[in-house]
Formats: structure tokens, C-alpha cells, sequence
């Protein structure tokens, strides 16, 4: 009885310790995520300044702007340009992931799947510029095997947008999916084929729904920062290619809105947390079916150690 | 069920297969009757499942040929041939019902959906798992899962059940009530059974014939029985159950009744001993001289009978292991030193005579029809 009461306490000790263990870590979100974002929501339902800034009186005018058919058009143009470069990344980070997790070089290829990100993006788009550009590297080898004569225009148009931020995102895609894969069980596949599936058959239907949950966090994990970016179609975009990440960094900085900036901020964050939230609950809901096979299970077990029990005596 | 299925003679003929240097299959040849309950038996890395795998279509042999019913399947893949398995780890598939499961093969035919409810609830009675049909694997314990696997692969009608170690993740009591319910299984389908274990008393009890196999080799195929009282080489002797093998030459052979008496010199043992066989060895040949422990008698006093024909040694236990139904003595042999294993039966309590401790003086003897010369030694 004691020794129970004395762990008891000694554990609420040691959850009380937590608490401590977990504060810098909640003080820096505090400061640095927390209060931009508050500020953002705030700064949101402001009117605007003259010169920048906010005057301290509420309206709703911001999101009134945000149905401006100029910004509609980008609107829709960021949604489908993410929707298409995400599906890309998908569809290419699906047999990536699988031929990772059934090589036998797993290191070796994890390792050159995030040797990219040692370098900075702003100089990895530039690359693609010289790659893309009129008189780049693609161009060139064209030219030098004649089979075109003039510069192709590669660069600077919707498709080299989505080209590059495929090429950006296609990682994040790449290891959610290699991870599930890597534990899914093969076995399954050549259970499937067995019962009378082709190869693509048993893809289709037994590995895609068991790696949901990577299917799931890689769509979100590309999908939300695709939508938020603007490095990507300034560098390489059109003048038409602008996407709303643009749109935010012009109102702070050019047109010098910033209630409109928040606002528009507001909505990528609205879509990040619904696909969090997404994501959570799909993770979630397997989980508690887990958990609840596991106590089921145990039960189970415990009737038939029961019946074997019985049976002998 | 009612209606037997078809079954099919399975033939693999001179079945090479390699990985790198590894040859895990070296022509190796079998010839499974039709309706036959066969099993592969063999340690880990024998070759018995890459035997399996390639009947079933997995994988593919570097040369020879797989007929069913004499015609050749190498050319079809996994789905188009008329066998089925059930995985080791039962493969079921984790997001699908029992129901599901059992429904998958069905449903990729495009059967009618009636059709398919028919046959799925009939196959689930089968193996008597009526009331967990709506239930996920993950619900599952480990000898219902097997079931599921069974039944998912008999609802094609396969006229091959492929079983790679089916029972190896389940624990011991639960395999013995399986390996029964296999057993009665086959006896109701009728279909070829192609068992793949590395568990020699699994093996012994369930199957028409056996091939034992080792280093991608088959070593011998026949009846358990034949395995286990004829073993063909040293190391189907030493691998099927337990026994005493030492190394022996033969010294004299003569007719006797209609069989042979020989006398072997047996080094480990330090003298000649008696054994018969049913066919004459030449005099001078060195062989393996096998008994099994069950057959060698332990007492306290010298063995009344000394009838011609009955091996008696004298040693002293070291190491006495009472299992229940039976006691198991280690009997170092006086002068040579050798150990030999000896299995005494509990029988009932007046026959077992003055209890045999540690360190007890006992004599050890075997009737020379108990032992078996063994003819391939190893290499």
C-alpha cells in the first residue's frame, strides 16, 4: 500500500517536473508563433494606415477587398497550380518511396534525397534559371544536337512554376511516403497476386490503402507550403503566374496593406490547419481503432486462456 | 462442404535456383501425387521455401521445370495458376473485414454478389469463424488469423494448397489443435497439400510422405515412417527426431531369417556390436550405426535375457531430465566415455521398477533390430 502511495507521488513529482522540462520550449512558441499569429488575426480586422502600419479601429474591410476578381483570379490560380504540383509529387513520390523501401541501399538513397536541401532554395531556383532560361543548359544541348535552332521559352510561365515547385516540395512528399512503405508488409502484395490480382491490381488495392496515413501527411506536407509559396513564381513565374503568397509580400511591402496582407495570411493559415486537422483526425481514428483491437484483443485472449484452462481440468 | 475439390500431381524436375553464390535449390526433384499431403521439411535456408515460392509462382527456377498434372506452369504468373497459399505470417489483408478477405479472390472475378455472399458465409463456416465475420485482422488472435488465410486461399478452388510454415508463429498447443484441424481439412477438399516446415514432429504427424531436404538438396522422400526408422543419411537421422549415431565398420555379415546379421566395430562405443538390416553390406565398409533412445532399455541390474542379438553396455547417469511422460538419461559409457541418450516411458506406476537417479551404476542394452545402419554418410 505504501510503496504504491510512494510511487504515486513520486510520479505526480515527476509530472509536475515536466512541466518544467517542456517551458523553454513553450516560451519560445509563445514569443515566436503564437503572438505573430495573434497579431495577424488582429492586425486582420484593422484599417489600414496611410504609410503601413494600422490605425486601432475595427472593421472588416480587408476581407471586403479580398473579393477584388483580381485576387479571385490568383486565388484560384494558387489553388490550382498547388492541386496540380501536389498530385505530381504524389504520383512521383509513390514509386520513389516504394523502390527506397525495397532497395537494399536505404541510406545511401535517404541520403541523396535530402543532400538537396544542404544547399539554400533561393540558390537552387536560381539554378533552375540557368538551366530553363532561353540561352540555359537545356536549350543549349538542344541546339547543339539540332533539333531546335532558337531558345524554347521554358522559363518564366505557369509550367516552370509548377516544374520548380515540384522539384522544391517533392522530398516532403518523398519521405512520409518512404516511411510507411518501408513498413508496409510485401508479403500482402504477393497475397494478392496469389488470390488472382495483376501486379498494378495489387497495388492498387492492397498497398494504397494501407499507407493512408503516409498518402495523407505527404499531400499536406507539400500541399501547404506549395500554396504559401512565393519565391517559386517570383524567381521563375510570369507576369501572370503570381501566386497569393505574392500578393502578401506586395501588400507589406509595396501597396502597404497590411490588414489585407493579414487577411489574406488568415486563409493560408485556414487551409494549413484544416489539412492539420485532416490529418490528425485520420491519424487519430486509426490509432483508436489500434487501441481498441488491442484491448478487445486482450480479452479475447483472456477467454481463451480460459476455455484452454477449463478444458484440461 | 459437401463437394471435394480436384486435386493436381505436382512435379518439380531437376529445379535449380540461385542467388549470387548461394544455390538454394540444386536439382532438386519431387513428385507429389494428386490429393497427397506433402510436406517440405528441412532447417532454416534449406531451400524449402524457394522450392515453395516457385511452385506458386513467386519466384522463377535458373533451370528445370514445374508441371501440374503434366502441364508446364513456369510460363504463368502467381495469379494465373490453379495453387493458392497461406503465408507464414498469414498475410491478411489489414484495412479489409474477415468477410473482405475472404471475398477479395471473388470479387477480382467479378462474381455475382449474391454468389459471392454464398460462398464466402459457406467457407467462414468452414473454418468456423462465423461470429468474427465483421471483424478487422487486427481483432484477430493468431489461430483465427490462420484460418482467415486458409479459407481466403481455398475459396478459388485451388487444386494446390501451398502452406509455407502456417502454424511456426502460433504457440505450441494452439499449433497441435491446428495442425489436427489441417489435417481434417484436407481430408475433407481432397486438394494437394504442399506443407512447408522446419518442424520434424509437425511434419511426422500429418503427412502421406515427406521430403527432407538441406542445403538445397532433397535427402530422401518417403512416409514418416520410413523417415524416421530408415533414415536415408546422417543428417535426415540426426534432423528427425532425437538419436545416438556414431560412426561404424562392418566385420562380419550372415543370413539370418530373412534378414542380415552384421557385427560393426563402433570406435565410440569401444567394441563390436550387433545389427541387422535387410540387405548384406561388404565386410570393411564404413558406415553410420543409428538406435533411437526410445528403444535402448535402462536398468539397474543386468539385463535377465542374454539372448543373442541384444547390445549391453555398462555406464553411469550424468544427467537424468524427467519430462513428464517420459525421462530422458545421458548414460556415460564406462572406459569410452561416449554418452548415450536414452527415453524411458512412464508407463504405469508398478512398471517402472526402482526409480534411476544421478549418478546411478546402470546397464544400457537395444535389440540389434533396434538399430539401422545409416548408408550416406555426409560430406
Amino acid at each position: 500500500m505504501s510503496i504504491k502511495d510512494g510511487r504515486r507521488s513520486s510520479e505526480r513529482r515527476e509530472r509536475r517536473l515536466g512541466v518544467s522540462y517542456a517551458a523553454p520550449m513553450g516560451v519560445w512558441f509563445t514569443v515566436f508563433f503564437i503572438a505573430p499569429l495573434v497579431i495577424i488575426i488582429l492586425y486582420s480586422f484593422l484599417k489600414r494606415g496611410l504609410y503601413g502600419g494600422v490605425e486601432w479601429e475595427f472593421s472588416l474591410t480587408a476581407y471586403g477587398q479580398m473579393f477584388n476578381p483580381n485576387f479571385g483570379k490568383v486565388l484560384l490560380r494558387t489553388i490550382w497550380i498547388s492541386v496540380v504540383a501536389t498530385a505530381f509529387c504524389i504520383l512521383l513520390a509513390i514509386p520513389t518511396g516504394y523502390a527506397m523501401a525495397r532497395s537494399k541501399h536505404q541510406t545511401l538513397l535517404l541520403f541523396l534525397i535530402i543532400i538537396p536541401f544542404w544547399t539554400n532554395s533561393l540558390i537552387r531556383i536560381y539554378a533552375w534559371i540557368s538551366i530553363l532560361s532561353t540561352e540555359g543548359f537545356f536549350n543549349e544541348i538542344l541546339k547543339s544536337l539540332g533539333i531546335i535552332d532558337e531558345g524554347l521559352h521554358l522559363i518564366y510561365n505557369h509550367g516552370s512554376v509548377i516544374l520548380v515547385l515540384i522539384y522544391m516540395y517533392l522530398p516532403f512528399a518523398i519521405l512520409p511516403l518512404f516511411t510507411t512503405i518501408d513498413k508496409f508488409d510485401f508479403s500482402l502484395l504477393d497475397a494478392a497476386r496469389d488470390l488472382g490480382a495483376t501486379k498494378f491490381g495489387a497495388i492498387r488495392l492492397v498497398m494504397l490503402p494501407n499507407i493512408r496515413s503516409g498518402l495523407l501527411t505527404a499531400i499536406v506536407f507539400t500541399f501547404i507550403p506549395i500554396f504559401g509559396a512565393y519565391t517559386v513564381p517570383l524567381l521563375v513565374g510570369g507576369k501572370d503566374s503570381t501566386m497569393i503568397g505574392n500578393i502578401i509580400v506586395d501588400q507589406v511591402s509595396k501597396t502597404r496593406n497590411w490588414p489585407l496582407a493579414s487577411a489574406f495570411s488568415m486563409i493560408l493559415t485556414l487551409v494549413s490547419t484544416v489539412g492539420v486537422i485532416w490529418m490528425m483526425m485520420s491519424s487519430r481514428k486509426e490509432q483508436a481503432q489500434k487501441k481498441n483491437v488491442t484491448n478487445q484483443q486482450k480479452t479475447e485472449q483472456n477467454i481463451l486462456d480460459h476455455h484452454t484452462t477449463g478444458g484440461e481440468a | 462442404m459437401g463437394k471435394r475439390l480436384k486435386g493436381v500431381e505436382v512435379t518439380a524436375g531437376h529445379v535449380t535456383r540461385s542467388y549470387g553464390d548461394f544455390k538454394a535449390l540444386d536439382d532438386v526433384s519431387v513428385r507429389i501425387e494428386k490429393g497427397e499431403f506433402f510436406s517440405l521439411l528441412g532447417p532454416s535456408g534449406c531451400g524449402k521455401t524457394t522450392l515453395l515460392r516457385i511452385i506458386a509462382g513467386f519466384d522463377s527456377p535458373d533451370s528445370g521445370t514445374v508441371l501440374f498434372d503434366g502441364k508446364d506452369v513456369l510460363p504463368f504468373p502467381p495469379e494465373k495458376r490453379q495453387s493458392n497459399t497461406v503465408f507464414q505470417t498469414y498475410a491478411l489483408f489489414p484495412h479489409l473485414t474477415v468477410y473482405e478477405n475472404i471475398a477479395f479472390p471473388l470479387r477480382l472475378k467479378h462474381v455475382d454478389k449474391q454468389e459471392i455472399d454464398r460462398k464466402v458465409r459457406e467457407y467462414v463456416h468452414l473454418v468456423q469463424l462465423d461470429e468474427h465475420i465483421d471483424k478487422k485482422p487486427n481483432m484477430l488472435s493468431g489461430g483465427q488469423k490462420q484460418r482467415v488465410a486458409i479459407a481466403r486461399a481455398l475459396i478459388n478452388e485451388p487444386s494446390v494448397l501451398l502452406l509455407d510454415e502456417p502454424l511456426s508463429a502460433l504457440d505450441a498447443k494452439l499449433r497441435q489443435n491446428l495442425l489436427i484441424e489441417l489435417d481434417e481439412l484436407h481430408d475433407k477438399v481432397g486438394i494437394t497439400f504442399i506443407y512447408v516446415t522446419h518442424d520434424q514432429s509437425e511434419a511426422l504427424s500429418v503427412s502421406d510422405r515427406i521430403a527432407v531436404m538441406n542445403h538445397g538438396k532433397v535427402l530422401q522422400i518417403g512416409t514418416p515412417y520410413e523417415i524416421y526408422e530408415a533414415p536415408a543419411t546422417e543428417f535426415v537421422a540426426k534432423f528427425i527426431g532425437e538419436t545416438n549415431l556414431y560412426p561404424c565398420t562392418v566385420t562380419s555379415c550372415e543370413r539370418y531369417n530373412d534378414e542380415y546379421m552384421m557385427t560393426i566395430d563402433v570406435p565410440s562405443l569401444g567394441r563390436a556390436i550387433y545389427v541387422t538390416d535387410e540387405e548384406p553390406m561388404e565386410i570393411g565398409r564404413g558406415l553410420n550405426f543409428t538406435v533411437r533412445p526410445e528403444k535402448i532399455t535402462i536398468t539397474i541390474e543386468p539385463p535377465s535375457k542374454q539372448k543373442a542379438g541384444i547390445n549391453t553396455f555398462h555406464g553411469i547417469v550424468e544427467e537424468p531430465v524427467y519430462s513428464g511422460f517420459q525421462s530422458k538419461f545421458y548414460v556415460q559409457l564406462d572406459d569410452v566415455g561416449t554418452v548415450v541418450k536414452v527415453f524411458k516411458q512412464h508407463t504405469n506406476f508398478m512398471d517402472d521398477g526402482p526409480e534411476i537417479e544421478w549418478k546411478d551404476l546402470v546397464y544400457v542394452s537395444w535389440s540389434a533390430d533396434d538399430g539401422y545402419l545409416v548408408k550416406v554418410i555426409d560430406e
